[in-house]
């Protein structure tokens, strides 16, 4: 028998477009797993992941090519190889009635897991998990963290001879995603798993064996992690902002010019960016202004940036300037710095449960302020009491001067809303999803049809593609357009970027920052803590009560110095002493 | 080599896992009181709806006279239409009053006897008046019945007295079998079994599939060693229990609250009873499976097997009245053959001929329809 | 529409322009969601064509067809002229000629005749002696309603023939039907049918037009915007008020054209009352929407109402024959009254200040439940 768990050649699988046109969702895949190994798949939305999976899994026939796991022909026998792997898909089926302990059991007794091991896997599961005190609560009414944690404890109650992981950490908190992690790791250590698991997290797969680049169904790169981040050697630079203004400004300038970078991101108050092989190291002094430049060691992610870029024409990566003024028109620009947001003492209990404890903060005008804190920490309650939503049980609460739950509609024009999953309507075309939008919001005539026009354009999204038929970061695209078509003053946005791959959060934000320079307010809640490197200043939350709040450089502070640079790290080191001042106070 | 460990792993689990998924099927069914609402309230409601609350029979339906002949032969010819259980007769002076009444619906026939009435009727060509309201034509065809029958009768009994004539009259003698009183409840609620079982077996199971496919639940289910026939064997199982429980129901409230006999074999009754309503949980199952959408899935079963199953089964409209392209509709129908055998059992006895036919006919449609459904939970997606 | 022009106007009417503008803006998007999908399409449509169809065939109470089996031991004229006036009514067709008293039981019990006519043998001596000839008749009962029917066929065919023997003396009586001369059953149920029919998808879309939004979670988007809970509940309801309407349009034509029921009320009225009637259906629904959980529950409580409401409309059974209680709880039944207008203005030809009384329970159904509903919206969210 060989030592591969998944041998394919020349894989191949055709959909049906949005147009109607057949494409190839995976084109010509050649690639082999080793036995006992971690393979990380990364790649753009749309690249083949999923695809890809599901072929392993034995749920979509191949439409050509040869696909091999462990040892069997899954086309001809699916069943065989169900029997034999584990796989969680990227949207876990929990049932949502049955309580953490019944899913367990469930899937359990349909591997046929022993009587005598299962006490002991459970036991394992639940601890890893640390889930043990929930074993009786439905499903339902777990975190969206917690619910990821109790799918790969399902999917994880046998030992499978390979297990498939579909985009684990999708929508979990930086904790969450360290359990997560370390289970996957422990259970290797252990139990000597073979794993194939996509992720749209760099550092995820830099800690796996082999690194799988896919883009538009092809394969570009099979390699270990080091050997693929040493692409990007030479290549990699910081540059320090001026000092008093956002590093993120100096951050869209680069990622403006395309031609000469790859790629730009803040961090830690500084930007990184990638250099074009093609364009000499002196070449781009109209961009850094004189600002220091060093360089820096090169990680996966700049590499993986790089190889996206090499295969893709530059898309454009910026909202197109036009559409910008029109927003800029809206906000006021006299009043800039004045709270448009005040909240004090906020509280709101669901029964004896406190979801949001003491709250108090307050948001300027032209500010990015960013919401942190793990899943079930009370952010999304936050938001929705702040949009009127959600009746507050005690405090005060004003978004540009009054309490949305109790205004007349005419406040509620002033504000737009992304909520945290897709919500727009799905079988209309992206047109009539604006043209909806700007008319409930009292355009009417000519000006509406000049602002869908304009923000169709500056979204790059084509007005009568299906809502529901785009790809993943497209609908995230359109879920912002439909809430910045009546040009708000103040913008809150759930969870815009879960799920979205880096290129798609790298227009996301280039699009924000835009916002922000043209007054609009912003309120943001993200998983991905390098994104609060973009905000103005954050707030993180846990349990319900505030930890921190202040500029990002000042929260990196209180997690512990200057030498905490990575917002990851921080976050966990804020939220974990907030848990142990919270016991030690209980 | 370690396939065949594997192979033989798989077919000791069946047990396991059809447990395991009979488990699970039954906890959500209880655990979402919208399915308890349709499987046990609803057919509650439908008993006593059917048993009390609708009868076709005409009782006391009100109805005008007016006599515009004071005669003595005329009040005995109306005292046949007094005495009745079937009329509640009013006296009206006018016959503009009463088709005013009748327009209002506060009548439902009026009977005139024209002033002439006597004289005519030594003359010969007597006639008497019948207007009714034709809206509601069963009640207006049974209360012309009544008041030719209640007249006829009256003027045969003048007629004897007059010295009876020599030609001698045909009587009737009917009787009823089966029904005796000609008790419309008595056919209703056999045939309210059939509904029942409908509903509980086509409906409720026509959302179980599609709504794992809308909440993305299949998905990692698949990949596991389960087979789609035990997942279909799972979903039937609790809707199994609630449809025997409905037939229960049934069966006591038939005969302690309505006191319809049961003259067949009770075990006949639950047989097909059992058998048709696996029949109709497949078919729901299998437009699940098929639409793979709540909403359409839940319009579908009740297109395809709820409203033929009120319409075309016989259950209230007989199916001699149809025209014969829609009868050769009604004999495809699982629900027209339960219908035939089920009111046989309660009402006429045990034809163990025909409990035969129709149960290898409900079996046929179960083991096609078991085949169909397993085939559309084959563990692809796209 | 647009801002400009809206100055121009005086400020109430802007602003009432404005909140109709909004309102408008939210039916355009309900009415494509609904409509793009083509499943949804056949699903809105076809089952209104379908049943109505299968109603008009198969929902007959008119006895047309009546096999029987005859046994005539009296081989005599009068039995021959009995038997020949039988097989003339055309209702009656003679399936079999019986030697013996034996072969009756297994005919009805196997359902191949309907009732079985014995002549005994001394038939034709009595009556030639002046006396009472007396004719058997064993009917079928399993079905009440149609042995009930086939009983005062014969017994007309029996008083037809003593008419006739006895010289055509009689009391004629002569029927005349308002409303529908032939008193056809088809004429009773299918104008009725135009407000039931619309009933059941109408209701059921409303009650899925909240719980599909709070499901996929756009419905949050919804209620940030300027939009008050009022323009939603509009914006929400007059779609689903809209397709009853055209469901309506469907059956209407299908009666009028295809089955040829004549209409003899005025077709704005009937609409006008259509149109009350969809409103306090919707507002059930709407109701239910806001109750409800997720579509499952939506679509399975609106089931569980929508069964009780068509039983007890008086649709096929008249109100009066219920039991008290139950008289009583039809006055919340929206479908009640709605079948009452249509009838009484399609078959009756009533004017709005006969039906007027009608409108009342509509509108009061309406009052409470759209102002509940749309309350709910902002209340039930959590």
């Amino acid at each position: 028998m060989s030592d591969c768990t998944v041998v394919c050649e020349g894989l191949r699988k055709v959909f049906a477009g949005a147009d109607g046109r057949p494409f190839d969702a995976v084109h010509d895949l050649t690639f082999s797993l080793k036995r006992g190994t971690i393979s990380a798949l990364v790649g753009p939305d749309g690249a083949g992941k999923t695809t890809l999976m599901r072929m392993v899994s034995g749920l979509l026939k191949p439409d050509g090519g040869s696909l091999e796991v462990l040892g069997t022909d899954v086309a001809a026998d699916p069943q065989a190889v169900q029997n034999r792997i584990s796989y969680m898909p990227q949207r876990f089926g929990l049932y949502e009635d049955l309580s953490v302990q019944e899913n367990l059991d469930l899937y359990a007794d349909l591997h046929g897991v022993p009587q005598e091991v299962r006490a002991e896997r459970f036991r394992r599961m639940l601890e890893m998990t640390d889930m043990a005190r929930f074993t009786a609560r439905a499903a339902g009414n777990l975190s969206g963290g917690m619910k990821q944690k109790l799918g790969l404890a399902c999917t994880l109650v046998r030992v499978p001879d390979l297990l498939l992981l579909d985009e684990p950490s999708v929508g979990v908190d930086p904790l969450s995603r360290r359990d997560l992690w370390e289970i996957i790791e422990q259970l290797i250590a252990s139990d000597g798993l073979s794993v194939l698991v996509s992720t749209a997290y760099m550092d995820e797969a830099g800690r796996c064996d082999d690194v799988l680049v896919m883009d538009h169904g092809r394969l570009l790169a099979q390699d270990r992690p080091q050997a693929i981040t040493a692409r990007a050697a030479g290549l990699t630079y910081r540059v320090t902002p001026e000092p008093g203004t956002p590093a993120r400004d100096l951050q869209a300038r680069l990622i403006d010019a395309p031609e000469r970078v790859v790629d730009a991101v803040p961090r830690g108050g500084a930007v990184r960016f990638i250099r074009q092989s093609d364009c000499p190291a002196d070449g781009m002094a109209d961009l850094l202004q004189g600002r220091p430049v060093e360089p820096r060691g090169e990680e996966l992610e700049d590499a993986f940036m790089l190889l996206l870029r090499q295969h893709d024409a530059p898309k454009p990566n910026a909202p197109r300037d036009a559409a910008i003024p029109e927003i800029r028109l809206a906000a006021k620009e006299d009043a800039a710095g004045e709270a448009v947001i005040h909240v004090r003492d906020l509280v709101r209990r669901f029964g004896d449960f406190t979801a949001v404890a003491n709250t108090s903060f307050d948001v300027r005008r032209g500010e990015i302020f960013g919401l942190l804190g793990p899943n079930g920490a009370g952010k999304t309650t936050t938001f929705r009491m702040l949009c009127g939503l959600l009746p507050a049980t005690s405090g005060t609460l004003e978004v540009a001067g009054v309490n949305l739950r109790r205004a007349r509609s005419e406040a509620r024009r002033k504000i737009g809303y992304v909520a945290q999953k897709f919500s727009l309507y799905a079988n209309l075309t992206v047109r009539e999803n604006l043209e909806f939008f700007g008319g409930a919001y009292g355009l009417r005539g000519t000006v509406l049809k000049q602002r869908v026009h304009a923000i169709l354009d500056q979204f790059g999204l084509d007005g009568a593609a299906a809502s529901g038929a785009l790809p993943h970061g497209y609908k995230q695209r359109l879920a912002m357009a439909a809430g910045l078509v009546h040009a708000p003053e103040i913008l809150f946005l759930d969870e815009p970027t879960s799920g979205i791959d880096p290129l798609a959060r790298r227009a996301f934000w280039r699009t924000i920052t835009s916002l922000s320079q043209s007054g609009v307010t912003v309120i943001v809640t993200t998983h991905f803590m390098e994104e609060a490197e973009y905000c103005d200043r954050i707030a993180i939350q846990d349990a319900g009560r505030m930890l921190a709040l202040g500029t990002p450089r000042q929260v990196r502070e209180q997690a512990g110095g200057e030498s905490v640079d990575d917002m990851n790290q921080a976050f966990i080191a804020i939220v974990e002493q907030g848990r142990v001042k919270g016991r030690s106070a209980a | 080599m370690s396939d065949a460990r594997n192979t033989s792993a798989d077919d000791s689990g069946f047990t396991t896992r059809l447990v395991a998924l009979v488990r699970k099927e039954t906890r959500q069914m209880l655990r979402d009181r919208s399915n308890l609402m349709v499987g046990l309230l609803l057919p509650v409601v439908l008993i006593l709806l059917f048993g009390y609350g609708l009868s076709f029979d005409v009782r006391d339906a009100p109805v005008a006279l007016v006599i515009q002949d004071r005669s003595e032969t005329v009040s005995e010819l109306v005292s046949g239409l007094r005495g009745s259980p079937y009329l509640d007769p009013v006296d009206v002076q006018t016959m503009e009053e009463a088709s005013r009444m009748l327009v209002d619906g506060k009548v439902d026939a009026i009977v005139q006897i024209p002033g002439d009435f006597a004289s005519r009727q030594v003359k010969g060509g007597a006639q008497v008046q019948l207007v009714l309201n034709g809206v509601d034509s069963t009640t207006a065809q049974t209360l012309e019945a009544y008041v030719q029958g209640a007249i006829a009768t009256a003027m045969a009994r003048q007629a004897d007295r007059g010295g009876g004539m020599a030609t001698g009259t045909v009587t009737l003698m009917t009787r009823t079998w089966f029904n005796e009183e000609g008790n419309s409840r008595w056919y209703l609620v056999p045939g309210l079994v059939v509904l029942i079982m409908t509903l509980v077996g086509a409906f409720l199971s026509s959302l179980l599939i599609a709504r794992e496919w809308e909440r993305g639940t299949l998905e990692a289910l698949f990949v596991t060693p389960v087979r789609p026939l035990e997942l279909v064997l799972a979903k039937l199982a609790p809707y199994i229990i609630i449809g025997l429980i409905d037939l229960a129901m049934c069966i006591i409230a038939a005969v302690v609250l309505f006191a319809v006999p049961i003259r067949g074999s009770l075990v006949a009754i639950v047989l097909v009873s059992f058998l048709y309503l696996l029949v109709s949980l497949l078919v729901g199952l299998l437009i699940s499976g098929v639409t793979r959408n709540q909403f359409a899935a839940s319009q579908v079963a009740l297109l395809a097997s709820f409203m033929p199953a009120l319409m075309l089964s016989g259950f209230v409209f007989d199916l001699r009245n149809i025209p014969l392209a829609v009868r050769i509709v009604a004999e495809i129908l699982p629900a027209t053959h339960f219908m035939g055998v089920i009111k046989t059992l309660f009402l006429a006895g045990t034809d163990w001929g025909l409990v035969a036919r129709n149960s290898a006919i409900l079996l046929g449609y179960i083991v096609v329809l078991t085949f169909l459904t397993r085939r559309t939970l084959r563990k692809r997606l796209g | 529409m647009d801002r400009e022009s809206g100055r121009a106007l005086p400020p109430m009417l802007a602003s009432v322009l404005g909140w109709l503008g909004e309102v408008a803006f939210l039916f355009r998007k309900e009415v494509l969601a609904l409509f793009k999908d083509p499943a949804n399409r056949i699903i809105l449509f076809a089952p209104a064509f379908i049943q109505t169809l299968l109603f008009g065939y198969g929902a007959i109470l008119d006895l047309q067809h009546v096999p029987y089996a005859v046994l005539d031991q009296s081989r005599g004229q009068a039995a021959s002229e009995l038997i020949a006036r039988l097989d003339g009514t055309g209702v009656f067709t003679r399936q079999a000629t019986l030697v013996s008293a034996n072969q009756i039981a297994p005919l009805i019990d196997r359902q191949k005749v309907l009732m079985a006519v014995t002549i005994p043998a001394d038939f034709d001596r009595k009556l030639a002696s002046g006396g009472n000839g007396e004719v058997q008749v064993v009917f079928d009962g399993r079905n009440s309603t149609t042995a009930g029917a086939a009983a005062s066929y014969v017994s007309a065919v029996v008083r037809a023939l003593n008419a006739s023997r006895s010289g055509g003396q009689g009391v004629a009586v002569v029927r005349r039907a308002w409303f529908n001369p032939n008193l056809e059953s088809r004429w009773q149920i299918m104008p009725a049918m135009i407000a039931t029919l619309s009933m059941l998808q109408t209701m059921l879309l409303a009650a899925l037009s909240v719980a599909r939004e709070r499901e996929q979670g756009t419905f949050d988007q919804l209620l940030v915007t300027p939009m008050t809970p009022l323009q939603i509940l509009v914006g929400k309801a007059l779609p689903s008020i809209v397709v009853g309407l055209l469901q309506s349009t469907i059956v209407m034509l299908i009666v009028l054209l295809w089955f040829r029921i004549p209409m003899s009320g005025s077709p704005f009225l009937l609409y006008f009352g259509l149109l009350c009637f969809n409103i306090a259906a919707v507002g059930i629904g709407m109701t239910l929407s806001a109750f409800a959980l997720n579509m499952q529950q939506a679509m399975l409580y609106s089931f569980v109402l929508i069964m009780p409401l068509t039983l007890l409309s008086g649709l096929l059974t008249p109100i009066r024959n219920m039991p008290l209680v139950l008289q009583y709880a039809t006055y919340v039944n929206p479908l009640r009254f709605g079948v009452a207008i249509v009838r009484r203005v399609y078959l009756e030809g009533a004017g709005l200040g006969e039906i007027a009384i009608n409108f009342v329970p509509l509108l009061a159904v309406a009052a409470v439940t759209l102002p509940l509903s749309a309350w709910l919206f902002r209340h039930r969210l959590s």
